[in-house]
């Protein structure tokens, strides 16, 4: 990033409150949150909620009725709302990229209103495109209409972090994406976050989504109140109400486990047996492990059968006989998908593999079942769970 | 009556055989072309400086209900009905206000143009994709710099369509003129004193009707080529 | 200050017409409708509501017949194309086409290579009035929702089915927002006929020197009166024709329109 980088700011509402004329309920009622600087929040909730009316206050789109709210712990009631949203970044769902602008123009826009000179901000552009995984000298004179629905997402939130605002707004910004690449997106936007740490309101209707990208989500329920204000792992651990705990889903538990991976858990230790090893010895490191069987290693420790009573007969270890290994889990898999395999290959444990492919450990149901209990605040935070060598691939989203 | 003035007219005519016959002369064209060319300035005189006004007028008003959306009936109910009213009733109406010549002429074209330059801008403000406008608003862009960064680009086809309706109507309404006191080509396809043979002589209709026709399909195709040029962003599509 | 323009005082006042006296024009031209007096060249006796009245029939039966003819002729060929999604170029560009021809130069061709009467006065509002209801018409079936169409089709309507059922009714105000475009163009033309020996309400405004600027304007205002009542006349129907369901907003209300104001979708 530029010297130019302001600081992320923190953001908070204070007691903010909407009410239209005329309507019976308000939009927004008495609301208070607060958002750490560099921290995602999702405001999630059904339609009519009042989610986006909460957003849609900050940069003063929306007139706050009662309350404030401060960004970086000044009133955004004092600000001049055009210069205030210049300092906020907005994307949203439908993009509002500018049709009659090429993608290079549109990310400048707000540089340009803020008077930045030409080449700096041909340079930002640049920056920009690349940083969204996109070739600057492809996409910059293209117009809106020339690109994939993917890719316009992607303008969007580069131009919102145009002029490195100190919050992000985002309402939906990938809710018009087809499910496989928005999670593209999402992973994209997390990784980018984990760079840039910007403060970012993001509101969605889905629950997922809010729980992937959250470091905190607040559950509103119409007619615009906060329902709970917790981390994804807390908020799925404890739900505070009824209408939370309906919101979450019935698979809360499961979705849970998509927060944790199999390194941040305590495996089952097991024996391991190669080829030649004593029987009687393996018999005894049996009896050190969490597990009646062995498992046979070849020469790099990777695993290969299962050694139960009826292989460790004789002397020492043989080949090529007992069951197989399967199904391999990665250190780096999320539990949900590990407990996946282990219930497609209808059984109750499985060997767990370093990067190698060395085994580390066994994952069974009931490591599995542990982890559930595991308290909130050792659940990690949803940015480290981006696997970092995802590739996109070219025309990833021309199905859009 | 007609007749008596039909009868009147050959015998003003001078020239070959083919148009004491009235058939279609070529030559009596060529030797006449000359009697036509102020009128098609004239008629392009009154087109330009009435579609302009019109615009203006249009435009002002167009903006103005923009900002204050109930305006839009009532100014689309009264620049209606000076539409509906028919252009000759018009300039005879106006006849005892504005007096005989191109300002009765003028005023009745501008009247006209409105309900059609009202209607293409106001639509094309009202068709700007309301998730632009909210990201440009979002973005801190002022109500005038998305009136004019986003709004009026956005709504530029809109407009000129509108406009291209207007041009071609007050090219065909202006050869009307002359019952305002106002030039133009529909004095040489009507009248006698015109010099050159009035309505039944089959050359000089050709010749200023066809000029009229001719000039509407130009400014059409003028404004056509303009709105290529002026808008790339159209042409493009998905790859 | 030219309003105050004086009505000259026109001679004789044998034929017991009677001579109109001396003020302000536009009252002169309302006198000239409601009583008759005598020609400006004198010898007979115009104006007065038997003549107004007798023009204005004659007025509105040719435009009448023409707009009928064109209604003929453009609603069936507009929906059956619009239907077919064919014809597109010829459909769009019959508008265009018909406003770059001014009514004045199509009168005059006919006039000077087929002849004057009736029946090419009306041929010549034919062709004025087809183009606006031929790509409305068009238009209306195009923008009906294919998706509808697709449905229709799929719960087993015919073709025809699904014109009579479907699209016509949803293509009705679009329809009617043409015929109101063709039937005022229509009208206002009529005004030009006497230029091919056909008495229209045009007929005072077109020989100045028997009626005066009384008469023309008398006409002209009639003529401005009745394009005004038959558009507002027409703009009820085209309300009346939209079908309730679109017509209707979500809370159940009608949406408030005026006759004046109801939108001339053209294209």
């Amino acid at each position: 990033m530029p010297e130019t980088t302001p600081d992320a700011a923190s953001l908070e509402f204070r007691d903010v409150t909407k009410r239209y004329p005329g309507a019976e309920h308000p939009a927004v009622d008495d609301l208070s949150l607060e958002v750490a600087a560099g921290e995602i929040c999702v405001l999630v909730g059904p339609s009519g909620c009042g989610k986006t009316t909460a957003m849609r206050m900050v940069n003063r789109l929306i007139d706050i009725t009662e309350g404030d709210i401060l960004v970086g712990e000044q009133s955004v009631r004092d600000r001049k709302p055009s210069e205030l949203r210049r300092e906020i970044g907005y994307a949203i769902q439908q993009t509002g990229l500018f049709p009659h602008h090429t993608v290079g123009d549109n990310i400048a826009t707000v540089p340009k209103l803020l008077g930045w000179d030409k080449d700096r901000i041909r340079e930002r552009v640049d920056e920009l495109i690349e940083l969204i995984s996109l070739d600057p000298d492809e996409v910059r004179d293209r117009f809106p209409a020339q690109l994939s629905g993917g890719q316009r997402q992607r303008i969007g939130v580069a131009r919102s972090l145009a002029a490195d605002p100190r919050i992000l707004l985002m309402d939906e910004p990938f809710g018009a994406i087809d499910p496989i690449n928005r999670e593209r997106l999402q992973n994209e936007f997390l990784r980018l976050q984990a760079k840039l740490s910007k403060t970012v309101v993001f509101v969605t209707h889905d629950i997922d989504e809010a729980i992937k990208m959250g470091d905190r989500i607040a559950v509103m329920r119409a007619p615009g109140k906060l329902a709970q204000y917790a981390t994804p792992a807390e908020m799925l651990l404890n739900p505070a109400n009824e209408f939370v705990e309906q919101f979450v889903g019935a698979d809360r538990a499961l979705k849970r486990l998509a927060l944790q991976r199999v390194r941040d858990i305590d495996l089952w230790k097991v024996a391991h047996a190669r080829v030649g090893d004593r029987v009687r010895e393996v018999r005894t490191r049996i009896e050190d492990s969490d597990l009646e069987l062995a498992m046979l290693l070849d020469d790099e420790g990777r695993p290969q059968h299962w050694l139960d009573e009826r292989e460790l007969q004789g002397e020492t270890v043989e080949a090529d006989s007992g069951p197989e290994a399967t199904p391999v889990v990665e250190l780096d898999d999320v539990l949900r998908d590990a407990l996946g395999y282990l219930l497609s290959a209808e059984t109750q444990f499985g060997p767990v593999v370093d990067d190698a492919g060395r085994m580390v450990g066994v994952l069974s149901m009931e490591v599995i079942s542990h982890a559930l209990h595991m308290p909130a605040d050792q659940v990690r935070s949803s940015t480290d769970l981006i696997p970092e060598d995802e590739e996109l691939l070219p025309g990833e989203d021309e199905a859009a | 009556m007609i007749e008596v003035l039909a009868q009147i007219q050959f015998e003003k005519r001078t020239g070959a055989g083919c148009v004491a016959e009235n058939g279609f002369c070529p030559s009596w064209i060529a030797n006449n072309i000359n009697k036509y060319w102020t009128p098609l300035l004239e008629h392009i005189y009154l087109t330009v400086v009435s579609l302009g006004l019109g615009f203006l007028i249009a435009f002002s008003l167009a903006l103005l209900a923009h900002r204050r959306r109930w305006l839009t009936g009532p100014i689309t109910g009264v620049t209606g009905a000076l539409y509906t009213v028919p252009s000759v009733a018009a300039f005879l109406l106006l006849l005892p206000i504005t007096g005989r010549g191109n300002l009765t002429a003028i005023v009745a074209l501008v009247a006209y143009t409105l309900l059609i330059l009202f209607r293409n801008i106001t639509t094309g403000l009202r068709n700007v994709p309301a998730d632009v406008v909210d990201a440009a608003r979002g973005m801190g862009l002022t109500d005038g710099q998305i009136l004019r960064q986003v709004e009026l680009p956005l709504a530029l086809p809109e407009i000129l369509a509108g406009v291209r309706i207007a041009l071609t109507t007050t090219v065909g309404l202006a050869t009307l003129a002359f019952f305002a006191g106002g030039g133009g080509l529909g004095k040489q396809i009507y009248s006698e004193s015109a010099g050159t043979g009035g309505l039944f002589f089959k050359s000089n209709v050709v010749v200023a009707g066809g000029l009229a026709v001719l000039l509407a399909a130009f400014g059409d195709l003028l404004i056509l080529g303009g709105q290529r040029l002026a808008l790339p962003w159209r042409r493009v599509t998905a790859t | 200050m030219s309003l105050l323009i004086l009505a000259q005082a026109t001679g004789g006042g044998s034929l017991g017409c009677g001579n109109p006296p001396q003020r302000p024009i536009f009252i002169d031209a309302f006198d000239f409708v409601v009583k008759q007096r005598e020609s400006v060249s004198g010898g007979v006796c115009i104006g007065g509501p038997k003549e107004i009245l007798d023009l204005a029939a004659t007025h509105l039966l040719i435009s009448f017949i023409a707009v009928a003819i064109a209604v003929l002729i453009s609603v069936p060929l507009g929906l059956y194309l619009g239907h077919k999604g064919k014809g597109e170029f010829m459909a769009i560009s019959a508008s265009n086409v018909g406003r770059a021809v001014p009514s004045l130069a199509l009168l005059a061709f006919f006039v000077a290579f087929v002849g004057v009467g009736y029946v090419n006065v009306i041929l010549v509002l034919t062709l004025l009035a087809i183009p606006p209801i031929l790509t409305n018409a068009y238009v209306g079936v195009q923008q009906v929702d294919r998706d509808l169409v697709g449905a229709a089709r799929g719960m087993g309507l015919t073709e025809s089915q699904i014109i009579r059922q479907v699209e016509l009714p949803l293509a009705m105000p679009t329809v009617f927002a043409g015929l109101r475009t063709s039937a005022v163009a229509v009208v206002a033309t009529a005004t030009i006929a006497p230029l091919a020996n056909v008495q229209s309400l045009g007929t005072p405004i077109i020989t100045p020197q028997t009626y005066g600027l009384a008469g023309q304007i008398g006409a002209a205002l009639v003529v401005a009166l009745i394009t005004l009542v038959i558009d507002a006349g027409l703009g009820r129907a085209q309300r009346l024709s939209t079908p309730k369901g679109l017509t209707i907003n979500e809370r159940g209300a009608k949406r408030r329109r005026f006759a004046f104001l109801t939108p001339r979708t053209e294209s």
